[in-house]
């Protein structure tokens, strides 16, 4: 197994580079360039044509390209054009933020969503098969910033529970030696810090869980209804093995391996794609700080994020990938 | 050309007007009068509401809370201010820094600040300043006649690189013209402690108003020689200065920038005017309209910034104050008269036709705040340059379809390019704007066909670098009380924004510009803003008011046409 994860690790570095390269050329053929948002709109053409040298954007694409390359062989990813945040860092101070909002909504998705599922699967063409599936399906049809907007009028606004943004009270002071604010609380011993940080949570929690919840319910109501009519199944309740033990042991067993790659591609995703649910609640993730510099044509960071992004996304898949062999002794890799 | 929304302005109060200032009330939830067509009564109307503020400081409570948090909808760029100009930076920058020149309240008018009176030689080439005395900076460094001079020979000597680079020194190279021997600052000279006379070579008649910009405060030349500094080709926004070490004279001090999320400010013991009477400032980063919106009705943060129209009424409902700055701003409609552009704009009689079918304040009724004032040049009327007896053009629809008549140009058909997603203090709902003058454009027989974009780079960018548009909005807000930084942004030289070459004008300007006494300078402004309505290069709508929304507990905010808000005298609860 191990041979097989460092290859597949092997395999990464040329995707990446790839992925790079294609990055620079991309990036470069929007419309427009970063120089423009650097100065007010009243700016002359020749103050645009002085920030445009100053960062070398007046240069032919491939010395820029080899400018880039010598930096990065150096480890520099640069600075942001907007910023002047060092991308490297930046994006490293940003992770934390997101992959606790993402790793709260994916618990939260998966506790829910893998249990009613499979009540549904097990009791499938039932009132309560029928009522999952539904809100399912408005699970995945609501936008994220919609029910967000939703959940900020009820609960702050309306009945004064939990936070509209941020991930804990301005001006707190709090220590943060790693980043994950309900980590910190609990390493430094501030239980009002890590009360704080849950309530800041629980609402971009909520909100971003709803689509891979729903999606977790209807594959595990899939998985399970199909599994539960194998002749294995049958079999186990035939030889009289108890209930808990079929569905534990031959039931969720098998019903969990697309369950599994369906949580793998939402963390995926999720980990790039908490946008709307950052930018709505003013968590200072990585998703919000991309879609920025999508907006000023951000050259380092668009480059330097989307490699970060492919590369956390690759680990994830690779993660599951394994998993598999853990779940599921026969396609365990040698 | 064009906006820049909160950027701009300039800092504090006077010295003599620290104390009122230092006090301040706030909060007049009236609802603001609607827009009419005067635009003087309009003016004064709105200085006289923004006076309330500052003689309701004399009876502001003491006590409250010890922390005001106001949200930015932008990270600062840097805790420099001389490398900044967007007003995210400026807001943070005026509660730690002053300027040898600050604001008169309610004004764009330069005041007294840590200079306590000037004088400017006849030919305008220097000026003597008096300084505050008892004066120092957040680390204990003199503030003297000597750190203006250190002040002024770092902002002039920067090195090559970025830090002479207009996306970060961009004041001092617009207003200055460059650096070293290129720049027009000749050389600063000390008389004491308190005496300095700082020289130019080239006349500059908006030396001393501009001195209230944040770009343009004293910073401590200790902490700047010790780590704010850079070699050639340098990066001086990533100093330990820049980020993480700023000090100036201000009520507030550094204490933390949490970048992306929050920047933390307390009191400074040692100040030397009115002491504030908060203990800490918090300035969250929140980037989305609607998530201010909320925290501040939830109670999260204390106030905000450019408050959407439409949020108005559930702010007021929710018992939230309302304050109104006296605009300093102006939304218009321009012409783009290049023959490349393909519309027939540069024709008077068409330019006349469409100023003749706007209802201003049709407009401003349906898509600006209340109280915005109607304009009829380019410029608000608190600007000194402004003419009582300018063209104007009344709306009469059936003057302007014979106008399109007589010019042969009664199948018009023009592209209205607009921005889709951006609010700016002069153009809060450029799309409703954009709706409702197309509306008033067809009825008299133009086809219009509109163009949006992205505003940023999309729109800036097709606006002032290519003659790809007939016509469209923009606007500005204005820096500091002088006509060039009106006119001359607008019509100083050819742009593609405009399109037209009117040496005439662009003489005028220069010419202007160049005197250094204001009562010879100002009427030469006056003849060149009647010629430009004249000449019409665009529709002058209205002077939109930006509001501030503050949370019901808060008091002691002035809000200033310039964006010259120091919070020392604001109070939050009790």
């Amino acid at each position: 197994m191990l041979r097989y994860a460092l290859r597949r690790i092997g395999l990464m570095i040329p995707t990446l580079v790839g992925l790079s390269v294609l990055l620079f050329v991309w990036v470069r053929l929007l419309p427009g360039g970063p120089e423009r948002g650097l100065v007010p709109p009243g700016a002359s053409p020749d103050d645009i044509d002085r920030i445009s040298a100053v960062y070398g954007f007046d240069k032919p694409i491939h010395v820029q390209f080899l400018t880039y390359v010598k930096a990065l062989a150096s480890g520099d990813f640069g600075l942001s054009i907007r910023t002047n945040d060092p991308v490297f860092s930046s994006f490293f101070d940003r992770l934390p933020a997101t992959i606790e909002l993402t790793v709260c909504a994916l618990v939260l998705a998966t506790v829910i969503g893998i249990p009613l599922g499979y009540v549904a699967g097990r009791r499938q063409g039932s009132w309560l098969d029928s009522a999952v599936v539904s809100a399912s399906l408005v699970g995945v049809v609501t936008p994220v910033f919609v029910l967000a907007i939703g959940l900020k009028y009820v609960f702050p606004l309306e009945l004064g529970l939990f936070f509209t943004q941020g991930r804990e009270s301005r001006g707190s002071q709090n220590e943060h030696p790693t980043g994950f604010y309900l980590l910190d609380g609990i390493i430094t011993g501030n239980l009002d810090a890590f009360t704080d940080a849950t309530m800041h949570l629980v609402l971009p929690s909520v909100a971003l869980a709803s689509i891979p919840l729903a999606i977790i319910v209807r594959i595990t109501r899939a998985a399970v209804s199909e599994v539960i009519h194998e002749d294995y199944v049958r079999t186990a309740q035939a030889k009289g093995l108890a209930a808990s033990v079929i569905t534990r042991r031959h039931v969720l067993r098998n019903a969990m391996l697309p369950v599994i790659t369906t949580v793998g591609l939402q963390l995926g995703l999720l980990l790039s794609g908490a946008v709307l649910t950052e930018t709505v609640f003013s968590i200072n993730g990585i998703g919000s700080y991309l879609f920025d510099a999508i907006g000023n044509r951000d050259y380092p960071v668009l480059q330097g994020y989307i490699v970060f992004i492919a590369l956390m996304y690759a680990l994830v898949n690779l993660a599951v990938d394994l998993s598999y062999g853990i779940i599921d002794p026969r396609v365990r890799v040698p | 050309m064009s906006a820049r929304h909160l950027r701009r302005s300039v800092l504090f109060p006077a010295v003599a007007s620290v104390a009122v200032l230092g006090l301040v009330a706030c909060g007049s939830s009236e609802p603001p009068p609607e827009a009419d067509g005067d635009v003087e009564e309009q003016s004064t109307e709105a200085e006289g509401e923004c006076q309330e503020y500052v003689e309701a400081a004399a009876e502001a409570p003491e006590g409250g809370d010890d922390t005001f948090i106001f949200a930015g909808s932008a990270d600062p760029a840097t805790m420099n201010p001389y490398f900044a100009s967007d007003g995210e930076t400026f807001r943070v920058a005026r509660q730690m820094f002053e300027g040898l020149v600050g604001v008169e309240p309610c004004s764009a008018d330069p005041a007294p600040l840590l200079a306590t009176d000037w004088e400017t030689s006849e030919d305008g080439l220097s000026t003597t300043f008096t300084l505050q005395e008892g004066v120092q900076f957040h680390d204990g460094t003199p503030f003297n006649a000597q750190a203006v001079c250190d002040n002024f020979e770092w902002m002039n000597n920067q090195p090559a690189g970025p830090s002479q680079s207009p996306a970060n020194s961009y004041y001092w190279d617009k207003l200055y013209k460059g650096y070293g021997d290129d720049s027009i600052y000749e050389s600063c000279e000390t008389d004491g402690d308190t005496g300095v006379t700082i020289s130019l070579n080239q006349p500059f008649a908006g030396f001393v108003p501009s001195l209230s910009l944040p770009a343009f405060s004293m910073q401590s030349p200790t902490a700047i020689a010790q780590n704010g500094t850079v070699q050639d080709g340098g990066n001086p926004m990533t100093t330990e200065y820049a980020t993480n070490g700023p000090v100036g004279t201000g009520p507030f001090q550094f204490e933390s920038w949490n970048r992306g999320q929050e920047v933390t400010l307390s009191a400074f013991d040692g100040y030397w005017g009115e002491p504030a009477k908060t203990q800490n400032i918090v300035v969250p980063t929140i980037s989305d309209l609607g998530a201010r919106r909320d925290a501040l009705l939830a109670g999260e943060i204390d106030g905000y910034d450019l408050a959407a129209p439409g949020d108005l009424p559930k702010l007021e409902e929710e018992g939230m104050q309302l304050v109104n700055r006296p605009p300093f701003n102006i939304l218009y409609l321009a012409f783009n008269q290049s023959p490349s552009s393909g519309a027939p704009l540069d024709d008077l009689m068409v330019r006349q036709a469409i100023a003749h079918a706007i209802d201003k304040e049709a407009v401003a009724n349906e898509t600006l705040p209340p109280g915005s004032a109607i304009a009829d040049q380019f410029m608000p009327a608190s600007v000194a340059g402004y003419a009582d007896d300018v063209t104007t053009y009344e709306f009469d629809p059936e003057r302007a379809e014979e106008l399109l008549a007589e010019a042969g140009a009664e199948d018009l058909t023009l592209d209205f390019n607009y921005p889709t997603d951006v609010s700016r203090p002069y153009m809060p709902d450029p799309v409703a704007t954009m709706n409702v003058i197309s509306t008033q454009l067809e009825d008299v027989g133009i086809t219009v066909n509109p163009v949006g974009d992205a505003w940023d780079p999309d729109y800036l960018e097709k606006i002032s670098n290519s003659s790809d548009h007939d016509i469209h909005l923009l606007g500005w807000t204005g820096d500091y009380n002088d006509t060039d930084n009106f006119l001359g942004v607008f019509f100083g030289g050819e742009t593609k924004e405009w399109g037209f070459d009117n040496p005439e004008i662009f003489d005028a300007l220069t010419e202007a510009r160049g005197i250094p006494v204001p009562e010879e300078q100002i009427p030469l402004y006056e003849d060149l803003t009647r010629e430009v309505m004249e000449f019409l290069p665009g529709v002058p709508i209205a002077s939109p008011v930006p509001t501030l929304a503050l949370g019901e507990n808060v008091s002691g905010y002035i809000p200033s046409p310039v964006n010259d808000e120091v919070w020392s005298s604001v109070v939050v609860g009790e």
